[in-house]
């Protein structure tokens, strides 16, 4: 292995409506993932005219809790639809249901109801899921191979929310303000989680082992700052992460609360026997990216030396006492203390995981270019954060935040009290480019990025092509009509005129790549002839 | 680690070049800040103490 590894990330958004302050938040979420339903669907020209037909027709909510066992409820329900899809452009374009927690599309969004029923959930034509999670809308990003494609496709998930807000305004469904922070500073956090596919055969106590130190000190250079600390952000001072003060445990299977730094969830969304899903839920959501990129690509490498048994043998005393400690101190001198009785700084951690990585990359004589350059930038950072973290204002997050909020606070002699203070460490994650401070930072040039707003609107469309997104999301681009369901793992369609419907499994997440089975696409097949060579394939 | 061998990567560098593209970066970015701070009254939402109270989530993962 290396830098490279199939990654998804997911991101819950804040979100407000300003002129509703008591706006219930799932239905506002749901708000969000409709209106991009009704985007997409007015992309794809003739599709309005059927959309409300085909939501009373299919009873989406039906295909919640799709599994094998419920497949042969499905071809009768489906009856029903079929003369909807046979029509051309039905309005599902590319809104179907996942498993679980489906929402009966174009319903009465502002009805009052039991919010567990205003839950929707969609898979976009670029592989990636848009639903409903809690009271947040989320995006998970679709399967990517390397750093630098997990930075696109999470862009694409920001850039996916502004249009969302945008159409449910224009819509009539007023202004809807979302954010991409990890907490409201009174006492909430929400997650941006992070999935690494590894080799089933890994320990998970040589995971928490040598992966705890790393998520400690790994914030250095992916935390998004905030003013507040504390869980309700009760002293007003900066520290490097939004959600170190929500941490409690060092291992456990919760995310809501008690939250731990290694997350044991074991839902691998693949081949069970071959591999586990490492969920990792301790990281800040990033604007930058720079800091996304660091972010996955350090796991990435430290993942790999943990699979490889060379991860640094280091343990600390106290784990989430750490976390915090080393987020709370901007200046990067803090040491915290190890078991063995020495105190490093995060950035003497982070040392000790780089020159490991270094050592094993040479060593297996791992060269690729996204290994290199994640090599590179890491020991860059490391530099200039033991130098003066302040040079690296234009790569990572928390250091531009703060640079510009003490730079504020210093003009107008304000202490970090003040509202105006709270009012920008919010507006940083605001995600319209015209008032988030991290846009109109980076619209003057002032943050470094790898990707033009071109190929972030270019990932908004199209899937990765070397991963099973890529199979995902051009059937929905394709033959959405005939996708009736659709989640990590699978794939169903159903044909007219066919008795059964036809389910896919994904497991192998590596495959329904564009090597594997783009020439069937390239072919433009009938639905019919597309899913026999599909099945030809398997 | 011991403090040695920070020292001899660090030396394994070529710092001034280093440096400089590092002061280009910074001065680029302390004057997209300065920039940003003179306009923030046209920027920042005026409401600021109502505004921030206004932002209440519910919990998340």
């Amino acid at each position: 292995m290396s830098a490279r590894r199939l990654v998804g990330l997911e991101t819950e958004y804040g979100i407000i409506r300003p002129q509703m302050p008591n706006a219930n938040a799932t239905v506002l979420s749901a708000q969000i993932v409709d209106a991009y339903a009704q985007l997409v669907a007015e992309q794809n020209s003739s599709a309005m005219a059927a959309r409300w037909d085909y939501a009373d027709e299919s009873p989406l909510q039906d295909v919640r809790g799709f599994s094998i066992s419920r497949e042969q409820a499905h071809p009768s329900q489906l009856t029903d639809v079929e003369p909807g899809l046979e029509e051309s452009g039905i309005w599902t374009a590319e809104s179907i249901a996942l498993d679980g927690n489906d929402a009966r599309v174009g319903s009465t969004l502002y009805q009052e109801k039991d919010s567990t029923e205003v839950v929707m959930n969609l898979v976009l034509g670029n592989g990636a899921r848009l639903y409903v999670d809690h009271a947040h809308p989320e995006y998970s990003s679709p399967e990517s191979l390397t750093p630098r494609a997990a930075v696109l496709w999470d862009q694409a998930g920001d850039e996916v929310m502004r249009r969302a807000a945008a159409t449910a305004q224009r819509l009539g469904g007023g202004e809807l303000l979302l954010y991409k922070n990890n907490t409201d500073n009174k006492s909430v956090s929400y997650g941006s989680h992070e999935n690494y596919l590894l080799p089933r055969e890994v320990e998970f106590s040589s995971i928490v082992k040598g992966l705890t130190p790393f998520f400690a000190s790994r914030q250095i250079f992916c935390g998004s700052g905030r003013v507040g600390q504390g869980m309700l952000g009760q002293k007003a001072a900066f520290q490097i992460s939004q959600r170190a003060d929500f941490f409690e445990a060092e291992v456990g299977l919760e995310t809501t609360i008690n939250r731990p730094i290694i997350n044991t969830r074991d839902e691998p969304h693949a081949n069970w026997d071959k591999y586990r899903r490492l969920h990792v839920i301790i990281g800040d959501a990033n604007l930058g990216q720079i800091s996304t990129l660091l972010r996955v690509g350090t796991t990435n490498l430290v993942l790999s030396l943990i699979e490889a048994n060379m991860a640094p043998d280091i343990e600390l005393a106290e784990p989430v006492q750490a976390l915090q400690q080393i987020s709370h101190d901007p200046s990067l001198k803090t040491a915290v203390r190890l078991r063995d009785g020495r105190e490093l700084t995060a950035i003497e951690i982070q040392w000790l995981y780089f020159e490991a990585s270094q050592k094993y990359c040479a060593a297996r004589g791992i060269d690729d270019p996204d290994t290199a350059e994640i090599l590179q930038r890491w020991q860059n950072i490391l530099d200039i954060l033991e130098r003066d973290p302040l040079e690296a204002s234009d790569q990572i997050d928390w250091i531009a935040k703060y640079k510009l909020i003490n730079g504020f606070a210093d003009r107008h002699q304000l202490s970090l009290a003040d509202p105006r203070v709270a009012m920008m460490d919010l507006q940083w994650a605001d995600l319209r480019t015209e008032k988030g401070l991290y846009y109109r930072l980076a619209a003057r040039g002032a943050m470094q990025t790898l990707f033009s707003q071109d190929e972030i609107n270019q990932a908004v469309t199209n899937p990765p092509e070397d991963t099973r997104a890529y199979l995902r999301g051009m059937a929905l681009q394709r033959y959405a009509p005939y996708v009736i369901a659709a989640n990590w793992d699978a794939l169903s369609f159903a044909v007219p005129g066919a008795r059964q419907i036809s389910r896919f499994h994904m497991a192998e997440p590596l495959g329904g790549t564009r090597k594997s089975v783009g020439d069937l696409f390239d072919a433009e097949l009938q639905i019919s002839e597309f899913i026999d060579e599909l099945a030809r394939r398997r | 680690m011991t403090q040695e061998s920070f020292s001899a990567r660090r030396a394994s560098q070529n710092q001034s070049q280093e440096a400089e593209e590092i002061q280009v970066n910074t001065n680029v970015q302390s004057a997209g800040v300065d920039d940003l701070l003179d306009e923030i009254d046209s920027v920042l939402e005026s409401n600021a103490e109502e505004f921030v109270r206004g932002f209440v989530q519910k919990g998340g993962q």
